[in-house]
């Protein structure tokens, strides 16, 4: 309008810098918010990293593509809510790398299906899904319970966490087989467990040797349980 | 290079003066629809920033002159419907049921929020209608663990089975082989004398011992003739319907390491009316007492 068009095609080297200009422009407009993230991610209280069963769950969560059927995001909708309960918060996927809040709902969302139903019929529901919900699509994951969980790289996976931000403190990370171990032992004494990680479930599993089921189903157990939305501290949660 | 802007003559149109080997560009500008729209588009989005959240800030992001916030639609939202449920709902609340079973209309309304509650909430364990599933009972059936009037499924439903809640259900079962409370043989008597009581004929063999030890272990919560009890949730052995499966093998597997089923405590997900909704519906699914 104001350049003639002609007046940019001939000379190269304005051309060049509005390009850059514009270019600028998109790159500020995105990266800028992620410098007032913490005014974003309104502080909830609850919210702990994963513990270390959960966290590899998590990774067997992510490595069979549950995300590509189950999304992980209540949104601010009513019928959302109603079914699923509260709406997701950005705090509640603070510690995920990646998040996994998904983009298909093929299954249920699963934001906040911890203590929803008991881990005995996560077992059988993974192993075959079809044995308690018949009208179910889902795949059958009977090879995870005889699959043991490889613990070899445990620590590293949880100081690459940490490196991205996860607050896995030292005394986690040294405990972390120890509290693996436990959380998939009923008769083990768990207090350190849940000291180190609030309302982690403990699973039916075997301890010795915990499958990768009985890590996926600690993790699913802790989905969107973390945050009591009764707590007075969290109700006024408008960011 | 630039050459002389002229008219071509084929199409009548205006060249834009540049020249390739003899190959010259028509000047066609982008249709004015088009780049109204365009500007209409960048004008939209100027008003948006402005009537809606947008910008980040330092303290925070700009909130939008209109102050919408899709939480506080969502609250107001799901208040709306509350308040137009509240008719319902706050009456099923503090009714008792069988003044709700006597307003024919509640009932309705009760009926209905209980199966929808159900097949989301139950469902994926007790099945479809309650029709139960291995190792989840069947609520059709009338075969009660824990008591199947209205007050004792909604005492069940508020706060579960060994689910952590103070006032939840709880019984346990001796683990009788993986702790060497029986001994392996002996285990195997009593499977034979329970066998008997699941309806599988003893078949000339002789049950006694099996009885005598049954009475001795079992007696207690699952009753003298295997009955039941349920003030301790001791399941009826003398039934054709089992959690756990309905032959030898699976009575053996239970008396040695048995399997006890966990039902979430329900109060924390679900307000006190649609909690009594559900009993109601359930209680109506065949096996209500």
């Amino acid at each position: 309008m104001f350049i003639r068009h002609e007046t940019l095609e001939k000379n190269a080297f304005l051309f060049l810098l509005l390009t850059l200009l514009t270019i600028a422009i998109g790159g500020i407009v995105e990266v800028i918010p992620l410098f007032t993230i913490e005014t974003t991610v309104e502080p909830v209280k609850g919210v702990r990293p994963y513990s270390p069963l959960e966290s590899r769950g998590r990774d067997i969560y992510v490595r069979e593509g549950c995300y590509v059927c189950h999304s992980q995001m209540i949104r601010a909708l009513r019928d959302e809510v109603e079914r699923y309960g509260h709406y997701s918060l950005a705090a509640e996927s603070m510690y995920d790398h990646p998040f996994q809040w998904g983009s298909k709902r093929i299954g249920p969302d699963l934001a906040r299906v911890g203590g929803k139903y008991s881990s005995e019929w996560h077992y059988a529901h993974l192993t075959n899904a079809q044995s308690v919900v018949p009208e179910s699509l889902m795949p059958h994951y009977a090879f995870l319970a005889d699959t043991p969980l490889d613990t070899d790289d445990l620590v590293n996976r949880l100081k690459a966490q940490r490196t991205v931000g996860v607050p896995y403190t030292d005394e986690d990370i040294a405990n972390a087989l120890a509290d693996l171990r436990t959380q998939a032992d009923p008769s083990a004494d768990n207090t350190a467990l849940l000291k180190r990680y609030p309302k982690a479930v403990t699973v039916p599993g075997n301890s010795t040797a915990p499958t990768e089921m009985d890590a996926l189903v600690a993790y699913l157990q802790v989905l969107g349980t973390m945050v009591d939305f009764a707590d007075p501290a969290n109700e006024k949660l408008r960011q | 290079m630039p050459t002389k802007v002229e008219k071509d003559s084929i199409t009548g149109h205006t060249t834009t003066g540049h020249e390739w080997d003899g190959l010259k560009e028509l000047n066609r500008p982008l249709p004015k629809w088009w780049l109204y729209v365009m500007y209409a588009t960048i004008v939209w989005a100027i008003c948006w920033m402005v009537l809606y959240p947008s910008w980040p800030g330092i303290h925070g992001y700009f909130h939008g002159v209109l102050g919408y916030s899709q939480r506080d639609k969502v609250d107001a939202d799901v208040a709306a419907v509350a308040r137009q449920r509240a008719g319902s709902l706050d009456r099923i609340k503090v009714l008792s049921f069988d003044e709700i079973r006597k307003d024919p209309q509640l009932l309705a309304v009760a009926q209905t929020a209980g199966r929808i509650t159900f097949a989301n909430n139950c469902q994926p364990c007790h099945g479809a209608g309650g029709g139960g599933n291995p190792g989840y009972p069947a609520l059709a059936a009338g075969n009660w663990l824990w008591g199947g009037t209205l007050p004792d499924i909604q005492q069940t439903v508020t706060h579960g089975i060994r689910s952590g809640d103070p006032d939840a259900r709880q019984s346990q079962m001796p683990r009788f082989g993986a702790d060497g409370i029986l001994k392996p043989e002996e285990i195997q008597q009593v499977a034979d004398y329970v066998a008997t009581l699941f309806g599988i004929p003893a078949q000339g063999k002789d049950v006694s011992a099996g009885q005598k030890l049954f009475t001795e272990n079992c007696a207690i919560c699952h009753g003298d003739a295997g009955q039941g009890n349920r003030e301790v949730g001791g399941p009826r052995l003398a039934s054709r319907a089992h959690l756990y499966g309905s032959d030898r093998a699976a009575i053996v597997a239970q008396v040695t390491n048995p399997r006890m089923g966990v039902m979430p405590n329900w109060n924390a997900r679900l307000d006190e009316a649609t909690i009594k909704s559900v009993a109601l519906y359930v209680h109506s699914l065949g096996g209500g007492e």
